[in-house]
């Protein structure tokens, strides 16, 4: 019999080691199916190690690939405080994207220092005003949320694939389905010479710590925190729980816009329709990973960057199929889930009670 | 105007729209089931494309038809065993679990169907199930093409909608379902246990959207491919709301969506594209957040859904 006993508050020491704990789980059973591929374990996570840190280039393209899942990773977390459940982060994403192509390809002129500014924004804003709708239908009509945002990643991708094959679509695109570039003006700079990695990376650590200062030293903060634990006594307090969650909602989205920008502005320079290999859903995990934490979103966002990049190099040279990058990160999903007991119980094996103990 | 009666009078349209609501059958009454005993199984839409895989993977390597749809019905119990375990005894949030269980069956799917076939540029096909001639019922004016020359699948999906009705509203087992979803302190201290009952009925109706899964690549295709369930699953979970947990009425639903998916399609043929084809591709999804604000009013949810219940504690 195993009985599970409430624990209280948790010291941040212990939300570290299950999420650490969780990971390496994921990487053992992830042996599994890479036995099953045929590939020798051993020799697997080498190539992996390898391709996610083995050059400055390999460590380069992690970071790049961590950025927008810090992003996304943020945009979960924040509303996961308020048990609002943003599933639609990569929807957002696309809508930040779009409308970052719309403002920086040649409608406004100007200076970088104008034309930046307004592509960032207009991307925040973007995504912010798609998690609008799903969170007022969620607090004025009660329209379940996750069901809203998850629909609604579906149409506007197919919204941006109209987009680009109509109004949007580049007349120099050789018939290819994409924007036209970003002016140079308005596109990130990158950070390093000859490398892809881009200010999209300074803009998300920023916006962990400013996450992380929203939450812990705001009144917003408190806000946010005291509805996610009980949104009924948080109204019964005065704490105004519609504005609390529309607030949340607008963060969140923005914060999933921000990734799209920085994937259009900072790396790819145009847009396309497969801009984003899920880095909505990969989000969720990476805020499951960081037990909701602001800043744990970054160590989060390196660890399943580092499983996507070291994979697609390790499957490159093995020709084992990359959906196993795909298949560790929901295994660490999962195993995360699992460890989150140990933080919220004390688990406790108890003998069922024996013929002798019940004659007492 | 002229056209769009003509769609609508063809049997060819109606055996179409029954054609493509049937895996959202499959898929709205597996959603039904575990939503009636408290658990909300966002895992739908993996459990579908394992379905898929699994049923199609069945067959491709030389079991019967049938042997593969029982091979995607136990893909789909097993999926839902996890998450029946994570959200039932471990009362771990039922959203995110649901999630883990989307991305884990979706990527073991691919990536199975990838190691098996590595270097395939076009999937290999089977032999599917063929639309049965029923001797005199297909040969009925109208009637008989439009609903009798369906594949064996599509009658299994209409047979467990009366099934699951029956067993829901007239049997102890039903009641037992029911009162899990609603009450489930009342159902422990009757000596049931809430734990068993929930499990083995998330087990189950993951096995029956496994099936709506299995009907993709069985049926109405004859091959796996990337990305076939394309958002099916999620439409079900919000077709789930709108049937209001009824499953005559999921069987409305379903229909719905089958013929106005089926109407877009000849709409679009008929009317030529002025109109970009992807407005036709969002509207099942602007229909269903359509859906979920007429109904989320009176929406009459079980009560205990999304609530984990802990044995001796209230």
């Amino acid at each position: 019999m195993i009985r599970f006993e409430p624990r209280g508050p948790v010291p941040v020491s212990r939300v570290l080691l299950v999420s650490v704990a969780a990971a390496v789980a994921a990487l053992l059973l992830a042996a599994i199916p890479m036995a099953f591929a045929g590939l020798s374990v051993f020799g697997a996570y080498g190539l992996m190690v390898k391709g996610a840190f083995g050059s400055m280039f390999a460590f380069t393209e992690m970071l790049t690939r961590a950025t927008p899942l810090i992003l996304t990773g943020l945009a979960a977390a924040v509303a996961f405080r308020a048990k609002l459940w943003n599933i639609g982060a990569e929807g957002q994403l696309y809508a930040g994207a779009l409308a970052a192509v719309a403002v920086g390809t040649g409608v406004f002129g100007g200076p970088s220092l104008f034309l930046i500014p307004l592509v960032i924004l207009a991307g925040a804003l973007a995504g912010g005003l798609v998690m609008l709708g799903p969170t007022l239908l969620k607090t004025r009509l009660g329209v379940d949320e996750v069901v809203t945002t998850l629909l609604l990643n579906f149409i506007i991708l197919l919204f941006v694939q109209m987009m680009l094959e109509g109004p949007m679509k580049d007349p120099m695109g050789m018939g290819w389905p994409q924007s036209e570039p970003i002016l140079d003006e308005a596109a990130l700079p990158k950070l390093m010479a000859r490398m892809r990695i881009h200010w999209g990376l300074i803009i998300a650590l920023v916006a962990s710590l400013g996450v992380y200062f929203l939450l812990k030293r705001t009144v917003w903060g408190f806000e946010i925190r005291a509805v996610g634990e009980n949104a009924a006594a948080a109204r019964h307090s005065g704490i105004p729980v519609t504005a609390t969650f529309v607030r949340v909602g607008l963060i969140s989205g923005a914060l999933a816009g921000l990734a799209g920008v920085g994937e259009v502005a900072g790396l790819k320079g145009y847009l396309t329709a497969d801009l984003s290999p899920g880095f909505g859903y990969s989000g969720i995990v990476v805020a499951m990973l960081a037990g909701l934490s602001p800043v744990g979103v970054i160590i989060a966002a390196l660890f399943i960057a580092s499983i996507f990049v070291g994979a697609d190099s390790m499957s490159r040279a093995t020709g084992v199929s990359n959906y196993l990058a795909d298949l560790m990160v929901a295994m660490s999903l999962l195993c995360v889930l699992v460890a989150g007991l140990f933080l919220r119980f004390k688990i406790r094996f108890v003998g069922a009670p024996s013929a002798k103990e019940t004659a007492k | 105007m002229t056209e769009i009666l003509d769609i609508l009078l063809s049997a060819n349209f109606w055996a179409a729209a029954l054609r493509i609501a049937t895996p959202l059958i499959f898929g709205v009454i597996g959603a039904l089931i575990c939503e009636r005993a408290g658990v909300l199984n966002l895992g739908i839409e993996g459990i579908f494309t394992a379905g898929a895989m699994a049923g199609w993977m069945a067959v491709w390597l030389g079991a019967g038809l049938w042997g593969g749809v029982f091979v995607a019905a136990c893909a789909g119990a097993l999926f839902g065993l996890i998450h029946a375990i994570l959200t039932v005894p471990l009362g771990l949030s039922q959203h995110v679990s649901g999630i883990g269980v989307t991305l884990f069956a979706t990527s073991l799917s691919y990536f199975i169907y990838r190691t098996a076939l590595p270097d395939v540029s076009s999937p290999p096909r089977i032999d599917a199930f063929q639309p049965l001639d029923i001797p005199v019922l297909s040969e009925l004016p109208f009637i008989g093409p439009a609903l009798f020359q369906q594949t064996p699948l599509t009658f299994l999906a209409l047979f467990l909608v009366v099934a699951t009705a029956y067993v829901l509203y007239r049997t102890p087992l039903g009641l037992a379902i029911r009162a899990v979803g609603d009450n489930p302190s009342a159902v422990e201290s009757q000596g049931l246990s809430v734990y068993a009952i929930r499990i083995g009925t998330v087990v189950a109706g993951s096995a029956i959207m496994a099936l709506g899964g299995a009907f993709l690549t069985m049926s109405a295709f004859d091959a796996f491919f990337f990305g076939m369930v394309n958002g099916r699953g999620w439409i079900c979970i919000a077709l789930t709301v709108f049937a209001s947990w009824r499953p005559g009425k999921a069987l409305i639903g379903a229909l719905l969506f089958g013929a106005f998916d089926a109407f877009q399609v000849r709409l679009q043929t008929e009317v030529g594209s002025f109109i970009p084809g992807q407005v036709f591709l969002m509207m099942p999804y602007l229909l269903s957040i359509a859906a979920l604000i007429v109904v989320a009013r009176r929406a009459d949810y079980p009560r205990a859904l999304l609530v984990p219940y802990f044995r001796g504690q209230r």
